[in-house]
């Protein structure tokens, strides 16, 4: 018998890194650029609190919320550090990763046959994730004279204004694009303009570099109450396995997400709410020591691609840059030709949706001795090719 | 503040290139350069030596953590005292602390036996020290900031979103 596989499934292709997995398969000396979480492991305190509490036998469901404390302890820490302010008990909710609060949201606002805008190139699964509530995407492309920000000017031009929903992350994932005060305004002003709700993706919010401070765009005037907020421990605090992520709305729109997530998951993993609290609680120097780490290798990065004459926008935030391939390559090609030919393992920007094409990702969450020679090696690859 | 980010990273590992520092700080080859000769000379960096795992050489290695309690007199004060052990190149640290005792002191050499005589002979003597306790290291877990376990590999997946 053939499984009857649905229509959703069927309509999203298959992931566009999938071949470069085996191809680095066949070699042993790959290093790897291509990750997206963080090469440190989760600060001992937070990993020390989730033990405890293991050897305490806490091991049951919490409110399917997630923990009072911790909401508590996420609400001030969103309005010490982003000046925002949310209800524990009605508008924050705990998830399974930001990914569970980004795909609980979609199926919470999006109606068949809604659309929702997506400023791209971004992160894979916002795409799959508005297929699967049944919504149509409609990609913003952001381009690289903009340091890749959206603009007003792109939103109109890809019809956003009749949009239902709007979809943005910065600090960015693929690009490293930030977007400050000044930038977010206008997007604000054209979300309340065109009644749209706004989805932000702000995990990488802690991790804004070069004296910029994170604005989210929920503290902007009449955007709360359009706007939904996610993040979570994944990045910053480098706990992407414990899968433990959050999202921040007015109490109708968490209402509704909890709703699904009561029957779909019940309650976010018990452990890692743990390990959360205590991050929270006591690991702000472990998170700067890190920042402070990928503030250099950011740096060092940028510099090295000036230096081999690839083209590279000064990324100010999350854990990437996305240099411009040089002529006579597609992103493809020179992701294909640097890992079979050198062992380094890059991901094509076309990856990421409208824009990205003819960049490439890269991730400096990898040690400097590996980034060193990863810049090396492609180097020397564009070197064999000029 | 160039010089407290030259000196953060130096203290990471004192073999990074100038033109690695350079990249990371955003500062000139030459402004890295200038900062740390200016490090340098002013006595803020001392020297640069390697972190060892001596459990992963075939040579004996002892090392021991002394403790020491002193008495003062008018004459001699515990600066006095520390130059005098400072001096002996068998004392890799020797500090000034609080609590129960005077000085903490690090000795090595190449035998237990060596160790033993030189606290014996050498600093057992000395008029102003009243007692001595000697903590042989038996295993060392982190030197310098540095854990010297196994470590832990990397498991992340080559490709992630
Ligand atoms: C922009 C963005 N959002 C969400 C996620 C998923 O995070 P979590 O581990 O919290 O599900 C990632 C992970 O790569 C990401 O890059």
């Amino acid at each position: 018998m053939t499984f009857e596989l649905s229509e959703r499934v069927q309509t999203v292709p298959p992931s566009g890194i999938r071949r470069f997995f085996e191809i680095a398969e066949e070699r042993d000396d790959v290093i790897s650029l291509g990750v997206g979480e963080p090469d440190f492991s989760t600060p001992w305190a937070a990993r020390d609190a989730a033990i405890t509490s293991l050897e305490q036998g806490k091991t049951s469901y919490t409110a399917n919320r997630g923990k009072r404390e911790l909401r508590e302890a996420i609400a001030d820490y969103v309005a010490d550090r982003f000046e925002l302010g949310y209800d524990p008990e009605e508008e924050i909710i705990v998830t399974a990763g930001a990914s569970e609060a980004v795909d609980l949201a979609f199926r919470a606002f999006v109606d068949p046959g809604d659309t929702v805008a997506i400023a791209q190139p971004s992160y894979i699964s916002y795409e799959p994730g508005v297929i699967f509530a049944g919504g149509e995407v409609l990609p913003v492309p952001t381009k690289e004279e903009d340091d890749f920000r959206l603009t007003v000017e792109g939103l109109e031009q890809a019809g956003a204004d009749e949009a239902d929903m709007l979809v943005l992350c910065y600090p960015n994932n693929p690009t490293g694009a930030i977007m400050t005060a000044e930038d977010l305004e206008p997007i604000a002003e054209f979300a309340r303009e065109h009644d749209l709700t706004v989805l932000s993706d702000e995990i990488y919010a802690e991790l804004t570099y070069d004296g910029n401070e994170h604005t989210s765009i929920a503290s902007f005037e009449g955007m709360r109450e359009r706007t939904i907020v996610f993040n979570g421990f994944s990045k910053a605090h480098a706990m992407t396995g414990l899968r433990l992520g959050y999202a921040l709305g007015p109490a109708e729109a968490i209402n509704a997400m909890n709703k699904i997530h009561q029957y779909t998951m019940l309650s976010a993993p018990t452990t890692a709410q743990h390990a959360a609290l205590e991050a929270l609680d006591s690991c702000d120097n472990d998170v700067r020591d890190m920042i402070n780490e990928y503030d250099r290798r950011r740096q060092f990065v940028l510099s090295r691609f000036r230096e081999i004459g690839m083209d590279v926008f000064e990324a100010k935030g999350a854990f990437y840059c996305f240099p411009e391939v040089p002529d006579g390559f597609t992103a493809e090609e020179f992701a294909e030709g640097v890992l079979r030919e050198q062992g380094v393992a890059v991901v094509p920007g076309d990856v990421f949706g409208e824009g990205g094409e003819g960049h490439l990702r890269i991730s400096y969450a990898t040690g400097l001795d590996d980034l060193r020679k990863a810049l090396a090696r492609i180097e020397a690859f564009v070197e064999d090719h000029a | 503040m160039s010089e407290r980010e030259v000196l953060e990273l130096l203290r990471e590992n004192a073999r990074y290139s100038t033109a690695d520092i350079a990249r990371m700080t955003g500062l000139d080859e030459s402004e890295v350069e200038t900062t740390i000769e200016e490090l340098e000379a002013a006595g803020v960096v001392r020297g640069y030596q390697a972190v060892v795992d001596w459990d992963k050489l075939e040579d004996e290695r002892v090392r021991a953590e002394v403790e020491l309690n002193v008495t003062l007199d008018r004459e001699t004060g515990y600066d006095d005292i520390a130059e005098r052990l400072a001096r002996f190149p068998q004392v890799t640290a020797l500090r000034l602390v609080s609590g129960d005792y005077d000085f903490d002191m690090e000795v090595e050499g190449d035998s237990i036996r060596e160790v033993s005589q030189f606290i014996s002979e050498k600093v057992a003597p000395v008029p102003e020290i009243t007692q001595t306790v000697t903590h042989y290291v038996m295993t060392s877990y982190k030197e310098h900031g540095i854990e010297l376990g196994d470590g832990e590999d990397d498991e992340r997946l080559s490709f992630s979103p």
